[in-house]
């Protein structure tokens, strides 16, 4: 085995297991780092591999580990790691050309481990990067003695004529709907809303940047204040936490009446692990399977784990459940009498003092107006009695304290109430022409049930801090450090940059990374494909493969038949030769080039100087040892230049 | 079950191919490609791949899956591409002594402007070498046959692979050039020279040998090229040998009969020694061998003719034809 070789494989394993690093368990990755530092220091340094009863304990010791920090040795995750590790140690074991290919297979596989964490443009020119890597090695194994320099250009020339081909198949290849078999519990990555609120919840959620979901608008966007997004709705609390609790009546159907405002539009929501789906309120049409809940959630069947694309339509004007049944009722009326006197003082005191709903309502809200209150994202925190202490006390809070301090007061003054948590709003991409709803856009709010309208939406942030609603939390918060960038005021240029970015981003989710069995047929449809059936693709995509690489294959091997520069010198002079023959003076057959040159000069002496100039460049081109491009390049040019 | 089908293969690729003449030129029709071992278990690999794919609905796995695949594809036309159009000829292979290496010389000729890489020639005995050929460039190539036993040593049929670019793909093609090696017996370590036959009896140290024309003999393989008469050769009146004779005096006998050896072969092989000794020391000898002998003669072409009587004597005669050095090889023979 030799160094380079050695190294080359120690780059590519280093290449594919890096981007693990940031979800690794850390002692693995730095097992890692140290076993591949390790290997490099004896290659660097010639010395013998490590024993095998070394590796083995090493192996043993690292399986053992894993099994101990994860609990389990099954899952992806764990097999993610375990891969890792057992990859990096067979770099120390490396004595036959088959432990390299082993190693060469291994790191191929281990590039596909890394999509389970992310598919996003730069992971792929990474992919193609590592790719270019493994095999600049991978030919160096068959190859021993080729140099480094044609061993590149041998495995750019193999990476680029797959990349058409690799189009090809992408597009035809029958797309199956997995999953093929049951996903281990750790399959996917979830982040988002989760249906329970506490106090911090969301403003932990806030901080991140990550997209919740795109939207595209089929005509003119609705207003800012409009884009109420809802997710899991809470009924329960428990003096601490909202859940949505559970009923009986779970397969009520809601009632809307008088809609109006009606607004179409498509969303791709990122996958978030959960059933529910987002839409505008309240939701009149989905193009998925999916139900609309007692309380106007949409939620499908199965968890959003890839992305998905749906069209909805909605109705921003409607009234909800004018009748609402008495166990619902009931329910949005429950508080945990224990905790927080002070606040169900002041609602006793509201109810006791205003005759509708309605009025107290407006009451809630004129306190949170007059009372002084902030709103914060880094509010202090709070003892048991947490909205006793908020109300009266610290004053400050984010849109998950004023929702859920809201609730807990209309319930108290026995006003029917429940906290809604999505989404409000967005980021309106101009390039792309559609709105970004990141996690930062994250929002909680209530609904309050008055007798003759049904559920209505009250927002007691919007009264606090009017801005979040009309524009955004950046114009909202007055300390905007803790915001992620983006969510800040960022200069205009990288604003439009990064619109830019995630209008790309946004075509690649949509046409690479969600181009699954739906997509690839009406993409085909579009294409003029009639009746699309994987016999089809299968017979198009093997016609396309078949007439590329037949155009591959012409390419490269007409360079085996092309004539090289000597021959070109060659014609070219016998052309000229054919020239002064029409000229009235042929070569004779025994006459070399010099000897017939000296005979044109002294018929012709106009053309002496160049005709001889000629007639010693092609004998030094001809015969001479060296093979001079720029010479030949000179010596056809001034031919072609020739008068006769 | 895999050899029976390699048999089966060897047989009808090699239905129709008689001996090769001059220069061969590997065109598609003389290369054949299957997948190696590592090729299929990359199939294996990338099958698995793609149920991951289609399992966690992963489009970037897709994506590498098929990355993978049509680099597979195009590594075949890598593989071909490598032998195409090489062309190659037959070089002289020098005789030698039994036990050692014979050097079967082969020519590539590269007339493309692409470098060959990885060029692997073997015989069917699993002897090989490895080779590359540079753009427009020319490459000699030896195969190291071991010469076991005295005679001629057939090279037999030659196969040339790569495994070229990444391994997955075995292209190959056989060579059949009829040509062979002469193998002289292997000289015994050290044997007396006949009776009489010490620098002062009666062997003559003939000290000029080479100096007296005496006459033209058709040309016999082995014989030095310095000797070749090429003033006859261009007068196109055949490949002739000038003859030199020294004075005649006394000359030594190295006579089969004389050898007390039990075997033939080791008569032989004592032989061999006789004939290297005498010529070391510069006695002019004949041998005598029972189907027939050469008059007394001294230098190196009377030399190589004398160790060609006995490394050829009493085996079956096999084709001979004449000129064996160089290109001349010789017209392939069913």
């Amino acid at each position: 085995m030799s160094k380079a070789l050695t190294y080359g494989l120690l780059l590519s394993i280093l290449m594919v297991i890096a981007p693990h690093a940031d979800h690794l368990t850390l002692w693995v990755s730095s097992l890692c780092g140290i076993l591949l530092l390790w290997r490099a220091y004896l290659n660097y340094s010639g010395k013998a591999q490590p024993k095998k009863w070394l590796l083995m304990l090493i192996t043993f010791a690292g399986t053992g580990g894993i099994a101990v920090s994860f609990h389990t040795l099954f899952g992806r995750e764990v097999g993610v790691t375990l891969l890792m590790l057992l990859a990096t140690l067979k770099l120390m074991e490396l004595r036959t050309a088959r432990d390299a290919m082993a190693i060469i297979y291994l790191a191929l596989f281990i590039i596909i481990t890394n999509f389970f964490y992310s598919q996003s443009i730069p992971t792929a020119l990474y992919m193609l990067a590592t790719l270019f890597v493994i095999t600049a090695t991978w030919i160096q194994l068959h190859g021993r003695n080729i140099p480094l320099k044609p061993r590149l250009r041998v495995a750019a020339i193999l990476l680029l004529q797959a990349i058409p081909l690799t189009l090809i198949l992408f597009i035809l290849f029958p797309r199956v709907q997995g999953p093929l078999w049951g996903l281990p519990q750790d399959a996917y990555s979830s982040s988002g809303l989760d249906d329970k609120m506490s106090p911090g919840s969301l403003s932990r959620l806030i901080l991140s940047e990550a997209v919740a979901f795109r939207v595209s608008y089929k005509d003119k966007p609705p207003l800012r204040e409009q884009m109420y997004w809802r997710g899991p709705v809470m009924w329960d609390f428990d003096g601490h936490a909202w859940t949505p609790g559970s009923t009986t009546e779970q397969f009520l159907a809601p009632q809307f009446t008088e809609r109006s405002q009606t607004i179409d539009y498509t969303v791709t929501l990122e996958p978030h692990n959960k059933t529910w789906l987002f839409a505008l309120d309240v939701p009149d049409m989905i193009s998925l399977p999916a139900t609309l809940s007692y309380d106007f959630r949409l939620y499908g069947k199965k968890p959003v784990n890839a992305r998905v694309r749906y069209e909805a339509r909605s109705n921003l004007g409607y009234r909800a459940n004018l009748k609402e049944s008495d166990t619902q009722i009931r329910r949005a009326l429950q508080v945990p009498k224990r905790f927080n006197p002070r606040a169900q003082q002041l609602a006793a005191e509201w109810k006791a003092g205003y005759t509708n709903d309605a009025a107290i309502v407006q009451a809630a809200l004129s306190f949170f107006n007059r009372q002084g209150f902030q709103y914060t994202l880094e509010p202090p925190l709070l003892g048991s009695n947490g909205i006793d202490d908020f109300l009266f006390e610290t004053k400050q809070g984010f849109c998950e304290h004023y929702a859920s301090a809201f609730v807990f007061l209309m319930r108290a003054a026995n006003v029917p109430a429940r906290v809604v948590t999505g989404y409000l709003g967005g980021e309106f991409n101009d390039i792309g022409n559609y709105y970004i709803v990141r996690q930062s856009d994250a929002h909680a709010w209530a609904e309050v049930w008055l007798n003759g309208q049904g559920w209505v939406r009250v927002d007691p942030t919007g009264v606090i801090a009017p801005a979040r609603i009309q524009s955004g939390l950046s114009a909202s918060v007055s300390n905007n450090a803790a915001l992620p960038f983006m969510a800040r005021n960022p200069p205009q240029w990288l604003r439009n940059l990064n619109l830019n970015w995630d209008a790309l981003a946004n075509q690649w989710n949509q046409w690479v990374l969600g181009y699954d069995n739906e997509r690839q047929f009406a993409f085909l449809t579009r294409l003029g494909m009639e009746s699309v059936t994987w016999q089809r693709m299968a017979v198009n995509m093997a016609a396309g493969l078949g007439l590329l690489v037949a155009v591959f294959a012409l390419f490269m091997l007409r360079q085996l038949y092309t004539r090289n520069k000597t021959d070109k010198v060659q014609a070219a002079w016998l052309k000229l030769c054919k020239r002064m023959a029409k000229a009235g003076l042929p070569r004779a057959a025994h006459e070399g080039a010099l000897d017939y040159a000296a005979r044109i000069a002294t018929a012709r002496p106009e053309i002496a100087e160049p005709i001889h100039d000629l007639a010693t460049r092609y004998s030094a081109l001809r015969y001479g040892k060296i093979r001079d491009e720029q010479a030949q390049r000179e010596f056809l040019q001034r031919i072609s230049a020739m008068k006769t | 079950m895999l050899a029976k089908l390699k048999t089966r293969f060897r047989a009808w690729a090699l239905r129709r191919q008689r001996h090769d003449d001059g220069t061969v030129t590997l065109t598609q029709r003389r290369i054949y490609i299957i997948p190696t071992r590592q090729g299929f278990a990359l199939a294996f690999v990338l099958v698995l791949m793609l149920l991951g794919d289609i399992n966690y609905n992963l489009s970037l796995g897709y994506v590498l899956t098929f990355l993978l695949a049509m680099m597979a594809v195009m590594s075949m036309l890598h593989a071909f591409r490598n032998m195409a159009q090489l062309q190659v000829r037959a070089g002289h292979a020098e005789p030698v002594f039994a036990t050692e290496s014979a050097r079967f010389v082969f020519h590539f000729h590269n007339n493309s402007r692409l470098d060959r890489y990885q060029i692997n020639l073997h015989d069917m005995q699993g002897h090989s070498t490895v080779f590359d050929v540079a753009a427009l460039g020319h490459s000699e190539v030896i195969l190291n046959i071991p010469a076991t036993q005295r005679g001629w040593l057939k090279s037999g049929r030659v196969a040339l692979y790569t495994h070229f670019p990444l391994g997955l793909f075995h292209a190959w093609s056989y060579l059949h050039f009829d040509i062979r090696c002469l193998v002289y017996p292997r000289p015994l370590s050290h044997a007396a020279l006949p009776k009489g036959s010490t620098p002062d009896g009666a062997g003559k140290r003939s000290t000029a040998g080479d100096e007296d024309f005496a006459g033209l003999r058709n040309y016999v393989a082995g014989d030095a090229l310095q000797r070749i008469a090429w003033k006859v050769l261009a007068r196109e009146q055949g490949l002739k040998v000038k003859q030199f004779s020294t004075p005649l005096g006394e000359e030594l006998w190295l006579d089969y009969s004389a050898a007390t050896d039990r075997s033939d072969e080791e008569k032989l092989a004592r032989m061999v020694r006789w004939v290297l000794d005498a010529e070391a020391q510069e006695l002019r000898y004949g041998l005598r061998l029972p189907d027939g002998e050469l008059p007394a003669n001294l230098g190196a072409a009377h030399r190589d003719e004398c160790l060609r009587r006995i490394a050829l004597f009493n085996l079956p005669q096999q084709n001979d034809p004449l000129p064996l050095v160089g290109e001349g090889l010789g017209k392939g023979k069913l």
